[in-house]
């Protein structure tokens, strides 16, 4: 029964995913849609971290950056759309290698002010060295790929574009998430000295976790350039990597659809209330402080035990109902 | 055979030497008990044993094998298994998975990012194995967060023997439990095949007396007697440490 309404949940979810574009209707939305499918991805990759690992990150915004610069620049250098998506995964997992090694030397608070500090020196190079990055102008591409032949210039084949990516993510994270590799990492997390006196090496499991984390950023950096085509130093500020961490925690850590409808939230906040509303980081801060306060394990489980205790009252009301003689049907 | 030796191991924090020269040879198959009072440095030796605290000097060898400088981690797959005395387990899952992960820890599969954990049924048969023999596999699926503290120290040896250890360390198994919760713990050790060797802390001598073969006793980081049951009960130096005569 709960098997069931869960898949028909998931049917309906994929159904309305994969007709975005028809009942949107305006390109702009249709390019918001995508957008939050791409910040979905990032948010999904940092949730390994920050979820599964226990490792609060503040500078993954940089290895974000460092995946749409590396492809940006190398397009701008006349390499094609294959050879820049390639360099741009490999450099990014090669930054997050040297985070890795350099934040993996602490956990909890020094693990969250050396990612903060290392994201900082990419802003800072994204910034100020103008002669690599272009500094405050950034970086523009004219095209945007076209894998398999099919051209991604329009809003709605960009979108389907990054929904089958966004897809992928979603089926890697789900199988990682039950595999044997994530129990190791959240046993790392919950009980690191037991794991080490069972065998485990907790450091290279957090290693591990940090260039899969790394990978799927180094993904959404792509995403993001191919949507914007332009990207400048902003992308990677603290002000980015806090944007995907609350996305991370007002949804749900460790769990599958929190980073999900966290981007969510975020993304129509920014990009559909800010037309209306001028103050729309006032309306974003109101949501966060509304799902702190009455769901402050994050939305998505919190709505599940919301639901499942209004289902259970429901219930006990009607079986009382029943068993009371002569009470109105 | 000898299956732990410990040479003139030390360790200092601080200004305090809580391991001072310690001398301590185990066979194999042997039960040995490690007594002293409080703050005799019983931990801090387990911790050296299995590598959690590094020594500022001495050796120790499992089996023959010098293991003094190797990592933690690779101690217990050379078959060093322990439990804890304050209790350290994963209190997010259920016991069953508890066990699951004592497992994991030392099989290739744990690296396996694809493959569902919920579908290698091997590996939780071979779990739930190891919880009947503590006889808790009536409540394997139980999360961990409901089970009571003596289960849980039972869960603890569970994990440990899953690991289907050469040497077994046991730091104060009996700590905190109740008179019927001893028995069932008193019961599960006696039942440890003598393919295992076990080191025991223990504080209380009642009840982990009668199931060691010989008696180390410690103080302030030395070895003070050493010998059979008896020898130990009757040694003066015994009395003295105990009761300050």
């Amino acid at each position: 029964m709960k098997g069931r309404s869960a898949a028909s949940a998931g049917f309906g979810m994929l159904l309305g995913l994969a007709t975005v574009p028809f009942w949107v209707g305006n390109s702009y939305y249709v390019d918001v849609a995508s957008q939050i499918l791409l910040f979905a991805v990032f948010a999904l990759a940092l949730n390994v971290l920050v979820g599964y690992g226990g490792l609060v990150s503040l500078g993954h915004a940089g290895l974000f950056a460092v995946s749409g610069y590396t492809a940006g620049l190398m397009l701008q250098a006349g390499f094609g759309h294959g050879a820049a998506a390639a360099g741009a995964v490999l450099v990014t997992l090669l930054a997050s290698a040297v985070f890795a090694v350099l934040s993996l030397r602490s956990t909890g608070i020094g693990f969250l002010m050396i990612t903060l500090a290392l994201g900082q020196i990419l802003w800072g190079i994204a910034y100020r060295w103008a002669d690599l990055t272009n500094g405050d102008n950034g970086v523009s591409i004219s095209t945007r790929p076209s894998p398999f032949g099919i051209s991604l210039a329009s809003a709605p084949s960009l979108y389907y574009a990054t929904l089958v990516v966004f897809l992928v993510a979603l089926a890697v994270m789900a199988a990682f998430e039950r595999s044997p590799f994530g129990a190791s990492l959240r046993g790392a997390r919950d009980q690191a000295r037991r794991m080490t006196a069972l065998g485990y090496n907790v450091w290279l499991i957090r290693f591990l976790a940090f260039l899969f984390s790394g990978f799927w950023c180094s993904i959404a950096g792509l995403l993001y350039l191919y949507n914007k085509q332009f990207i400048s130093p902003q992308v990677s500020a603290l002000q980015a990597s806090a944007e995907v961490l609350l996305m991370v925690i007002s949804g749900g850590t460790a769990t599958l659809l929190g980073p999900v409808a966290g981007a969510t939230i975020v993304v129509i906040t920014k990009y559909v209330v800010s037309a209306y509303v001028v103050r729309w980081n006032l309306v974003l801060g109101i949501i966060f402080v509304a799902i702190i306060s009455f769901m402050p394990e994050g939305l998505v489980p919190g709505s599940v035990r919301i639901w499942g205790f209004a289902q259970r009252r429901w219930l006990a009301r009607r079986a009382t109902r029943k068993s009371l003689p002569g009470a109105p049907s | 055979m000898t299956a732990l030796a410990v040479t003139g191991l030390t360790k200092s924090f601080g200004g305090l030497r809580v391991t001072n020269g310690v001398d301590l040879t185990v066979a194999s198959g042997e039960r040995r008990l490690i007594i002293g009072p409080n703050g005799a440095g019983k931990t801090t030796l387990f911790n050296l044993i299995t590598g959690e605290l590094a020594p500022e000097a001495g050796t120790i060898t499992l089996f023959g094998q010098d293991i003094t400088r190797t990592p933690c981690r690779r101690r217990a797959h050379l078959g060093l298994a322990r439990t804890y005395q304050i209790i350290t387990l994963f209190p997010r899952d259920t016991i069953l998975r508890n066990v699951e992960l004592a497992l994991l820890g030392l099989s290739g599969l744990r690296w396996n990012p694809l493959v569902g954990l919920d579908r290698q049924h091997h590996l939780a048969s071979r779990a739930r194995e190891a919880l009947a023999r503590v006889g808790l596999d009536h409540i394997a699926d139980r999360a961990l967060a409901e089970t009571s503290y003596g289960e849980r120290r039972r869960v603890e040896i569970a994990m440990a023997m899953a690991q289907n250890p050469r040497v077994l360390l046991l730091d104060e198994p009996f700590a905190g439990l109740s008179i019927d919760e001893r028995r069932g713990v008193r019961e599960s050790l006696a039942a440890i095949p003598r393919e295992v060797t076990i080191v025991m802390i223990e504080h209380n001598m009642d009840v982990a007396l009668d199931l060691a073969d010989r008696i180390t006793l410690l103080h302030f980081g030395e070895v003070v007697v050493e010998g059979t049951r008896a020898e130990v009960v009757a040694d003066p130096r015994t009395r003295e440490v105990y009761l300050g005569e």
